[in-house]
């Protein structure tokens, strides 16, 4: 089943204060997702990459083009121009996103941080706090450390405490913006495997990485974002 | 739908035909060329669901404050039309709130909506102690039984982290940070559907700052109101709010997701705004 399609989409960011400087996000952009698909998108850095992934997040607006989405319910409804409270219902429901560094409060725990994705699914705190330690445990996070804000961590504790929480409880639509950057050989082998795992399960993702041979083991596709002139 | 806004204006003077074209962001300016009338806010729309969280930032004097006492009927709309979910006619159909009497308007405040001001003396009775302020909220919104008034001021005090042994304290025997958090107790004891609240931190200590906006969260999340919330701290808007508006001279310059606001910022005056950030 297609998820989503993403029909010639462009973005022009305008800055005001250097007197409306247009510049280039990407552009005509379009590629079809399907449900247990994994779709990487790979080029040079600076291509905009990442900003497509924000375009489907709608954390950036599309200057024009289409981003059409397949709810569960078999609705559509367009990204690229729904309302604020659709698209509200959409990261509750249907899509998460995993950025490339983790955003948290500093007063949260590292395993309250990814228990809160089971939390808000409407699992019960006492299930939801196991699972995130075996997770964690699984992303060899050392146990001392659960308790601790991962604020405190080092980058690639940061990020696998990041990746937890995107994949634990995982919606139709996973985005993921370079989860393995700055993770070793054997902690991007097991990401990978999890990340193999809910994409059997039907779970949809796109996804950046910069290093090729991670990307050729998880993607089905990908789609080159090349210098247009 | 739970508050719905449309055309809401609220302008200071005699009012001419020219007030709303003369003034806005475009012209940056709010003072009428012709009339000299002074227009807080300019023609608002704004719609709220059930559950969501609204932010409304501006630089002062642009009308967010003015815009959240027009919605909490703390003064009046010039024109507009406001509907409030619950708030309906003899008809089953929505009434509109500036045209309601003081009675309906009281069900409205005492019911349907709850205000946090910035200072406390605002929302606060300082002639009752804290537990009677909480109590006179419960009493308004209908409850008549003494043991389940105390029970429900017991429980907000719990949950907000005030000491139940200071039930009988008055409010000015209180931090500001606490007397901020008897606030919350008794805006949310009468269980409204819409919590507004004007710059709640503001002028608190950085770890109080911190607690306060935590404690709202979690009984945001826990009890699902829809909230409005005054800031111009971005920070308060980035952890707190879904949605977000920015308005300059009385009008919504921008509106969209607050994340989408702060990393991809349309209108100038949104850029400069996140550009200041420290």
């Amino acid at each position: 089943m297609c998820k989503i399609r993403v029909k010639n989409i462009s973005k022009i960011f305008k800055v005001h204060s250097r007197g409306g400087l247009e510049i280039k996000g990407y552009e005509d952009v379009s590629f079809d997702l399907k449900s247990g698909e994994f779709l990487s998108l790979f080029g040079p850095s600076g291509m905009g990459k990442s900003s497509i992934l924000k375009a489907l997040y709608r954390t950036y607006t599309s200057t024009s083009g289409d981003i059409v989405f397949a709810k569960e319910d078999g609705s559509v409804v367009n990204i690229a121009t729904c309302s604020e409270s659709e698209m509200l219902e959409l990261r509750r429901d249907e899509i998460s996103y995993v950025s490339q560094f983790l955003q948290v409060l500093p007063r949260i725990s590292a395993v309250d941080i990814v228990a809160s994705s089971l939390i808000d699914r409407g699992e019960s705190v006492k299930s939801s706090i196991e699972k995130s330690k075996d997770m964690l445990n699984y992303l060899s996070i050392k146990e001392e450390l659960f308790d601790v804000s991962p604020l405190t961590f080092s980058g690639g504790e940061q990020q696998r405490v990041n990746i937890a929480k995107g994949i634990i409880a995982p919606k139709p639509v996973l985005l993921l913006d370079e989860p393995t950057a700055s993770l070793d050989k054997i902690n991007t082998k097991k990401v990978i495997e999890k990340l193999k795992e809910i994409k059997a399960q039907g779970v949809a993702m796109v996804g950046i990485f910069h290093d090729q041979d991670t990307m050729k083991e998880i993607s089905d596709r990908i789609y080159m974002i090349e210098p247009s002139d | 739908m739970v508050l719905d806004l449309k055309n809401i204006c609220k302008i200071y003077g005699k009012e001419c035909p020219c007030c709303l074209s003369s003034t806005g962001a475009d012209e940056n300016n709010s003072i009428c060329s012709s009339c000299g009338s002074v227009v807080a806010v300019n023609n608002i729309d704004l719609y709220l669901k059930k559950g969501e969280v609204l932010g409304i930032v501006g630089e002062s004097g642009s009308g967010k404050s003015t815009l959240l006492q027009l919605i909490y009927q703390d003064q009046k709309a010039t024109s507009g039309v406001l509907h409030v979910e619950n708030f309906i006619n003899s008809l089953g159909g929505y009434k509109n709130v500036l045209k309601a009497n003081a009675n309906e308007l009281g069900y409205l405040r005492d019911r349907l909506m709850s205000m946090i001001y910035q200072n406390p003396i605002l929302g606060l009775n300082y002639q009752f102690s804290a537990g009677g302020n909480i109590a006179e909220k419960i009493i308004m919104s209908g409850e008549k039984k003494y043991e389940e008034i105390r029970g429900r001021a017991l429980y907000f005090l719990e949950k907000t982290e005030i000491p139940t042994s200071r039930i009988d304290d008055y409010p000015d025997r209180f931090s500001g940070g606490q007397q901020q958090r008897i606030q919350i107790s008794k805006a949310l004891s009468s269980n409204p559907k819409i919590l507004l609240l004007d710059e709640p931190t503001t002028g608190l200590d950085l770890s109080v700052q911190a607690k306060i906006l935590d404690l709202i969260k979690v009984l945001q999340k826990e009890i699902g109101f829809s909230m409005v919330i005054v800031s111009h701290d971005l920070g308060v808007i980035k952890h707190l709010t879904d949605i977000c508006i920015v308005m300059k001279n009385g009008e919504i310059v921008e509106y969209g997701l607050s994340d989408q606001i702060l990393e991809d910022p349309q209108h100038t005056y949104t850029q400069l705004l996140v550009s200041s950030i420290l």
